[in-house]
């Protein structure tokens, strides 16, 4: 260790933090449900994000159904399907994964590990849930108005979307745009809290360069999701207003049925600017509060410190700061300047350059660890390979001229389920594993998480690995029915068979997740309070569950990064990020 | 989509002399013991609720280039006829510019201790907000008794539109007004509400801010300047 200049403290500063001033809940009412405590409302915000994520697992069910057996289910027809693929879409990516990263996992883990005692405005997080709620509702309701939900695919293109071809034209795109519209503005008070705590509520010595990579990765991606959840938000307002009011934001001269519309000289491609404005931050949005997840699971079962910290935190921000200059590469077929496709393409290589650097020092902190191949550890090594996997494909689709012939087909299907379905549902996975022991204070099943991860790590492959060949034949994406072909042989709808009951077997692995989350809450091992052996600060808690208002009387003390595992002397294989040195023990500091 | 870049752009400025003050050099792994934090000690000169509306206008802010991005793009199209600025909207203008005036009037009272003047102030701002949003539906009267409606032309589109997410902000700051008033009210010390006349000062100033931009973009005044942006974009 290096004496560094500006350690200049020799002792602990008072360490007697005054009470400040929490919420107290007061009934059952406010402790359980109306709750302002950040690690409720997280437990909320997951369990409406997974219960929602049930019904999105169901509706890929009937997509693979209708898909790998064309024909055999008569209640699917071409409209349903569109259905199908729309609310599957639009439920994983929004109303799971961003919520489940950010809600989920930001709302527990940020507050507890940089030593806070609450998020900072605690009623605007509560009502942040219960608008997400809210917007989780109204989305569901889609399911059982005249015309059921929207059929527009999850992008929601005008001018298609709101003309009567596509089915839930009457109220299942109004409802889906109102609750998108909700879905921000609960958000956005939830960002700000989760921003705000990490930037004025760190404890003592919690430098910015002393947290978790967890935090940076969720702060990171919080900021980029608050600039980027506006665009859509505009894109939402407007198509509404065409949908409702026949104003022409998005909608051209068109006939429709025969019949000349109202609209008149709009432009969709403004529409596809405006949502992949916020569509390509969205991907990183979800991919980041992964990346950061990753590190600290591998870290920790692998018993090392985390190669190139500094780089890792360099390459959060600078993928952050990239992903709103790549929105175009989503746009190579819409017809634009071949200049654009270009600049697009270019800055799309450039952000394979900080995501390689997370990679490889992932690989790295591998290299020579302790690795214990414990649940999180196994969610986390099939987090790398299916996140590599997904990259690579990315190269191929960032570059216009092999995106072209590869558009609108099963490639692009493929990749972005490897990329940013599979690969943020594993962290997602290893997350829950990892911190689980902490949030209810027992351990999940051992054999019934093995069973889990095998079944969804291989089957996912099953389902999605196969899919990049039928995308290089040319299959196209969307289609209800492929029907008699030329270019499609007869081994391809074998595939595609295989991969339906892959989906299958990979959905019902998820129901015994499922059982295993509740059955371990009663039965499962006690924990105590870091069975992990983990350095960071949210498993150094007085309690486990963590009490209100989390340390007790006093807040703790940072004294060094979270990565200190395995250290030379120490005398054990971790030392916590509060334990102090022991020439400040000396001296009469205490942990 | 250049107003949201240059926008962006800026965001990333200040994001970045930022991140240029908190050590990202530093080396973590060898720095073990207490840091003396360079925020000073653990409380931050700032308070929580000030970075949080700073975050907010940020997000407030992007919300409105996006907007103003989109008008840039769309009027670029063959059927776009301006339509007529109502008069009304210069008044609107002068009266917002008052309320933002009362405000700080209001804020600067607070730092005197002059609970009265925070009273005047605060009243003063809330009233004149409140002619203002009265204001602003006299001129869209004016505009529907003219024939401009909504559906009509996107110019038209793009006016209601753009008045009225700049009006349901101005509401949701009332509302703010509204609490901080009450709270003054009910005999609230002066220590407990400087914080909230400031905060609503802030928040006023940039929605009028905001406002100068969106008049200048809707008169057309700024028209030459979108060009330019298209341009340099295309």
């Amino acid at each position: 260790m290096v004496d560094i200049p500006f350690d200049t403290v020799a002792g602990a500063p008072p360490a007697e933090v005054a009470e400040v001033e929490l919420y107290h809940p007061k009934s059952w009412w406010t402790r359980y449900v109306f709750s302002q405590d950040a690690k409720v409302i997280a437990v909320q915000y997951s369990i409406t994000a997974m219960s929602i994520g049930m019904v999105a697992l169901v509706l890929s069910w009937l997509m693979r159904l209708q898909l790998g057996f064309p024909g055999t289910f008569s209640f699917i027809d071409p409209s349903q399907y569109l259905q199908l693929i729309t609310m599957h879409g639009m439920i994983m990516v929004i109303y799971l994964l961003t919520a489940l990263f950010l809600g989920g996992f930001g709302n527990y883990l940020i507050p507890l590990m940089v030593g806070a005692r609450d998020m900072v405005f605690p009623y605007v997080n509560m009502l942040s849930y219960w608008v997400y709620l809210l917007a989780v509702v109204v989305l569901a309701s889609t399911f059982f108005v005249p015309g059921g939900p929207t059929g527009a695919g999850w992008t929601l293109y005008p001018p298609q979307a709101i003309l009567s071809g596509s089915p839930g034209q009457d109220w299942g795109i109004v409802l889906m745009l109102a609750s998108l519209i909700l879905f921000i503005i609960g958000f956005t008070m939830g960002g700000l809290n989760y921003v705000v705590t990490v930037l004025q509520a760190r404890t003592r010595g919690m430098t910015l360069m002393r947290m978790p990579l967890t935090v940076w990765g969720i702060f990171t991606a919080t900021v980029m999701a608050l600039l980027a959840f506006p665009a859509l938000f505009v894109a939402s307002v407007m198509l509404l207003l065409d949908r409702l009011l026949g104003t022409s934001f998005f909608m051209p001269t068109l006939v429709e049925m025969g019949q000349l519309t109202k609209y008149g000289g709009g432009s969709p491609i403004l529409f596809q600017h405006l949502f992949w404005f916020f569509g390509h931050p969205e991907v990183y949005i979800v991919a980041l509060p992964a990346f950061g997840i990753i590190s600290d699971l591998i870290s920790v079962h692998a018993r090392k410190n985390i190669f190139g910290y500094r780089m890792m935190v360099w390459a959060i921000v600078a993928i952050g700061a990239l992903s709103f200059v790549v929105w175009a590469h989503h746009m190579y077929v819409s017809g634009m300047n071949p200049y654009f496709g270009f600049f697009f393409a270019t800055t799309t290589l450039i952000i394979a350059i900080p995501t390689a650097i997370k990679v490889y020092n992932w690989v790295l902190t591998l290299w020579r660890g302790d690795i214990h191949l414990t649940i999180p550890m196994l969610f986390a090594l099939a987090f790398i390979i299916t996140f590599v996997n997904g990259g690579l494909t990315g190269l191929f689709l960032g570059n216009v001229v092999v995106d072209v012939p590869l558009s609108d087909t099963m490639f692009v299907v493929a990749h972005f389920h490897m990329v940013m379905g599979i690969a943020p549902i594993m962290a997602v996975f290893g997350g829950i594993y990892h911190w689980y022991p902490k949030v209810t204070g027992r351990m999940l099943n051992e054999a019934l998480g093995r069973f889990h991860f095998w079944v969804s790590f291989l089957g996912a492959y099953a389902i999605f690995f196969p899919m990049h060949y039928l995308g290089l034949l040319g299959m196209p994406r969307r289609y209800h029915d492929i029907g008699e072909t030329a270019f499609i042989p007869a081994s391809a709808h074998d595939l595609n068979a295989f991969m339906s009951v892959a989906a299958l077997i990979v959905g019902f692995a998820q129901l015994v997740f499922l059982f295993n989350l509740i059955w371990s809450l009663f039965k499962g091992n006690e924990a105590g309070g870091n069975p992990w052996g983990a350095a960071s600060l949210e498993w150094q808690t007085p309690e486990t569950p963590p009490g209100h208002g989390n340390w007790g009387k006093e807040l703790p003390i940072v004294y060094r990064w979270a990565y200190d595992y395995s250290v030379p002397g120490a005398t054990r294989d971790f030392v916590p990020q509060n334990e102090p040195p022991t020439r400040l023990l000396a001296q009469g500091a205490h942990p | 989509m250049s107003a949201i870049i240059l926008f962006m752009a800026g965001i990333a400025a200040i994001a970045g002399w930022w991140l240029s003050q908190q050590r990202l050099a530093s080396k973590p792994w060898l720095e073990e013991g207490v840091l003396v934090d360079f925020r000073g000690d653990n409380a931050s000169s700032l308070p929580p609720a000030k970075i949080g509306l700073g975050v907010f206008l940020a997000v407030v802010g992007s919300l409105f280039a996006l907007f103003i991005s989109a008008y840039s793009m769309r009027m670029g199209m063959v059927d776009w006829r301006a339509l007529p600025v109502p008069k009304l909207l210069w008044f609107n203008t002068g009266v917002l510019i008052t309320s933002s005036i009362a405000l700080q009037w209001a804020y600067m009272a607070a730092r005197r201790n002059d609970m009265d003047g925070v009273i005047i102030g605060l009243l003063a701002g809330a009233a004149s907000a409140v002619i203002f949003l009265v204001g602003q539906l006299l001129a869209w009267q004016q505009l529907k008794v003219a024939g401009y409606f909504v559906a009509s032309n996107p110019a038209n589109s793009f006016f209601y539109l753009i008045t009225a997410v700049h009006g349901l902000h101005l509401m949701g700051g009332l509302v703010a007004l509204g609490r901080t008033t009450a709270k003054v009210w009910r005999g609230a010390k002066m220590i407990q509400v400087r914080l909230s006349v400031e905060l609503c000062a802030i928040y006023w100033h940039f929605l009028l801010l905001v406002w100068l931009v969106l008049l200048g973009l809707l008169t057309g005044w700024t028209d030459n300047f979108v060009d330019i942006c298209r341009q340099l974009l295309t």
